[in-house]
């Protein structure tokens, strides 16, 4: 029989592994598709979290997490990204062999540092915190590598998976945050929505590049 | 109904009122109304019973906070009213967004009100990101390049601050668990505190990391600092007078809740140093960057760093007088430099520009405003008889009791902000004024009321005002 937090460690590992695979894709059709990928574990783990630790309130997290990070967000995004007819190739700033060895090295680094400093709590919620710091540190490094505005609004949301994934890890913590985290994503993609149509409107492109030109100091 | 939900509930009441009304000048008095309701709950609050609930807090040090945030939400109000007039005259603002941007302004208010009642860490990162995800929307309200440029900047250093501030969140409450038990009160300030002595100290060093780091985004840190200037200088002045005077402060009250707490631990890391080292760094640096500034909102918004700089300093000495004078400085650097940007917002309508180089000869052409202006910058840079020259002069005296090779950095620092303003703005007062003038529409209420305000506490400060924030300053520790 599969132990609780070893399916949930699974998860988490696959959600991992999605977050590299942010880090290669080419297109960005892909980016969005992996990114649809990950949401969809991060439903499943939520998910397994509410019914191992019996929290039935976890399910709305979950549920919230397949709907609109698993299909809404990323159909909007493809829908988006077809419209304005940009590029479909993702623009890097370096190679896609050194963005994965910085993701190595950060992922090495969550876990050595998480799993030395929570030797006190229980093993597996420390566990999957360290995998839940690697997955946040991976977006982090995806939105400086990335110079797209939709490549970087993908590297933030999958960020917010790995916080999602921090606090359901972290037993008992109460619902108002994962509802307030969700409703944040909310009000995340509208602000980045307004954005990205508003550059589109301004620029013909959406390339932060083009936005670094307009720097206020420098006119 | 105790007066702290009044505090809270008033501004998002107000906020749904406003985003139905269409027309302007009914919108912008129902606006300066609610803040005044706000103002006057929030003073009310000082006199009124401490409180501890399950959600909410009221004591000696945040109603400190609570009563600068009202107040000067309720001046902006009054300069945003006359500002905005002109901004839809002028035909940069479309009339259509004076209903949504009163809706978002009340909306701003309540969001760092409920971070500062907030005695739930999590509820605070709420606040905190309720209110920030709002002004990034006020920052890009003009449409322009530079506008969204500054707003998407923004947005991006501060989600990246607020994710990392939420982790450092889940890991107090990690910490908190053992001793608390799971659910709602391992995330209650006032639980945790007393609990301090009993959590892991490994797990509270990792996560102050993480909020010194998130929260200090939002404070404007060196180097986390770089989405503060443009975001100040793009939006439209109301919001940079309230970015730099109210919501700066709140990210540093949630800095200091948790320094509070994990100074509870013995066996944890001392934030002290660490904030010294971040504060110096900020203010030193700023004060540097502010020879080369072109754009006088950006220069202010690089002063804004300079003294969060130099408060993160002051808080991270510690100690009853250290804090006293941190807190001192916090309150009238709100009053100061939102006082400079509402005379800033004049000036810009005045010479219909914001480029330092172009605005000149202000006591020929506009002798009032210039005075003003004049008087706001000697007492940013900390001239006496002004209120920040009291309060600095605090921070070093203090310093220098303890310290006094450190006490030399600021003081450093401070001489080369005080240089670099009077280099900068010498000639937008005197010289020849060259260009096109306007005529001013806005109000000089709220500037001269905050430049009278900092003139009397550099004067004289009331005994009560002492003891209530000596108070605070205890708690602090």
């Amino acid at each position: 029989m599969i132990r609780g937090y070893e399916l949930s460690h699974l998860l988490a590992g696959v959600m991992l592994v999605t977050s590299f695979a942010l880090l290669y894709q080419e297109r960005i059709a892909s980016v969005i598709n992996t990114f649809a990928a990950q949401s969809v574990t991060l439903a499943l783990a939520v998910a397994w979290a509410a019914f191992s630790q019996d929290r039935s309130e976890l399910f709305i997290t979950a549920l919230i997490a397949l709907c609109l990070k698993g299909i809404v967000i990323p159909v909007a995004l493809h829908r988006t990204v077809v419209r304005l007819g940009i590029h479909r190739e993702v623009e890097k700033v370096v190679g896609v062999g050194i963005a994965l060895m910085v993701g190595l090295a950060l992922t090495g680094l969550a876990q050595a540092l998480l799993l030395k400093v929570t030797q006190g709590t229980a093993s597996h919620a420390r566990e999957e915190l360290a995998l839940a710091l690697a997955i946040i540190l991976l977006g982090f490094l995806m939105m400086i590598l990335r110079r797209n505005a939709v490549t970087q609004v993908v590297g933030f949301m999958s960020m917010e998976n790995g916080l999602i994934l921090a606090a359901t890890g972290a037993r008992g913590m109460p619902l108002v945050v994962e509802v307030s985290v969700a409703f944040s994503v909310l009000i995340a993609l509208f602000v980045f929505a307004v954005f990205v149509f508003r550059i589109r409107e301004r620029f013909d492109t959406i390339d932060i590049e083009a936005l670094d030109r307009m720097r206020g100091d420098a006119r | 109904m105790h007066t702290y939900q009044i505090v809270v509930l008033v501004p998002y009441v107000s906020a749904l009122v406003l985003a139905a009304i269409p027309g302007y000048r009914v919108g912008s008095i129902v606006n300066v109304l609610a803040s005044a309701v706000t103002f006057a709950a929030g003073l009310w609050l000082i006199g009124d019973e401490r409180t501890v609930g399950p959600y909410a807090i009221v004591d000696e040090f945040n109603i400190v906070f609570i009563a600068i945030n009202t107040l000067v939400g309720f001046t902006t109000s009054i300069f945003s009213a006359s500002y905005i007039g002109h901004e839809i005259e002028t035909g940069r603002l479309p009339p259509s967004f004076v209903r949504f941007y009163h809706a978002m302004f009340q909306a701003m208010m309540g969001s760092m009100n409920i971070a500062l009642v907030a005695n739930n860490i999590g509820l605070i990162w709420v606040g905190l990101e309720l209110a920030t995800l709002i002004t990034v929307v006020m920052v890009g309200l003009y449409r322009t390049p530079q506008s969204i440029e500054a707003a998407w900047k923004y947005f991006i250093l501060a989600s990246v601050g607020i994710s990392l501030a939420f982790f450092g969140t889940i890991l107090i409450y990690l910490a908190g668990q053992p001793a608390l038990g799971e659910g709602v009160p391992a995330m209650t300030w006032s639980l945790l505190q007393g609990a301090a002595a009993k959590m892991d100290p490994a797990i509270l060093d990792l996560a102050f990391i993480f909020l010194l780091i998130g929260y200090g985004t939002k404070i404007g840190l060196a180097p986390l600092h770089a989405w503060l200037p443009d975001a100040h200088a793009e939006g439209p002045t109301p919001i940079s007078a309230v970015l730099s005077g109210l919501l700066l402060n709140v990210a540093l009250y949630a800095l200091l809740r948790f320094k509070m707490l994990i100074a509870g631990q013995p066996a944890a890391l001392n934030p002290g140093p660490v904030m010294i080292v971040m504060g110096l760094v900020s203010l030193i640096f700023a004060a540097f960057m502010l020879y080369q500034r072109r754009d006088i909102k950006r220069l202010f918004a690089y002063s804004s760093i300079e003294h969060m700089g130099l408060m993160v300093f002051a808080f991270g000495m510690g100690g009853p007088l250290a804090n006293f004078a941190g807190l001192l400085h916090m309150a009238m650097h709100s009053l100061t430099k939102s006082g400079i940007f509402f005379a800033v917002g004049h000036i810009a309508q005045a010479k219909g520009t914001q480029r330092i180089a172009e605005i000149t000869g202000l006591s020929d052409t506009h002798p009032r405003l210039a005075v003003a202006f004049a008087l706001a910058v000697l007492a940013i840079s900390g001239m006496p008889p002004f209120g920040v020259f009291a309060s600095e002069f605090l921070i070093l005296t203090t310093t220098f009791a303890r310290e006094p090779w450190l006490a030399l950095l600021p003081a450093f620092g401070l001489l080369v902000g005080f240089g670099a303003l009077l280099m900068r703005l010498q000639g937008t007062i005197l010289g020849a004024p060259t260009g096109p003038t306007h005529r001013v529409d806005a109000s000089s209420v709220p500037m001269v009321l905050h430049l009278a305000l900092v003139l009397a506490a550099g004067i004289f400060l009331p005994a009560i005002l002492v003891a209530w924030f000596q108070r605070a300053a205890e708690l602090l520790g």
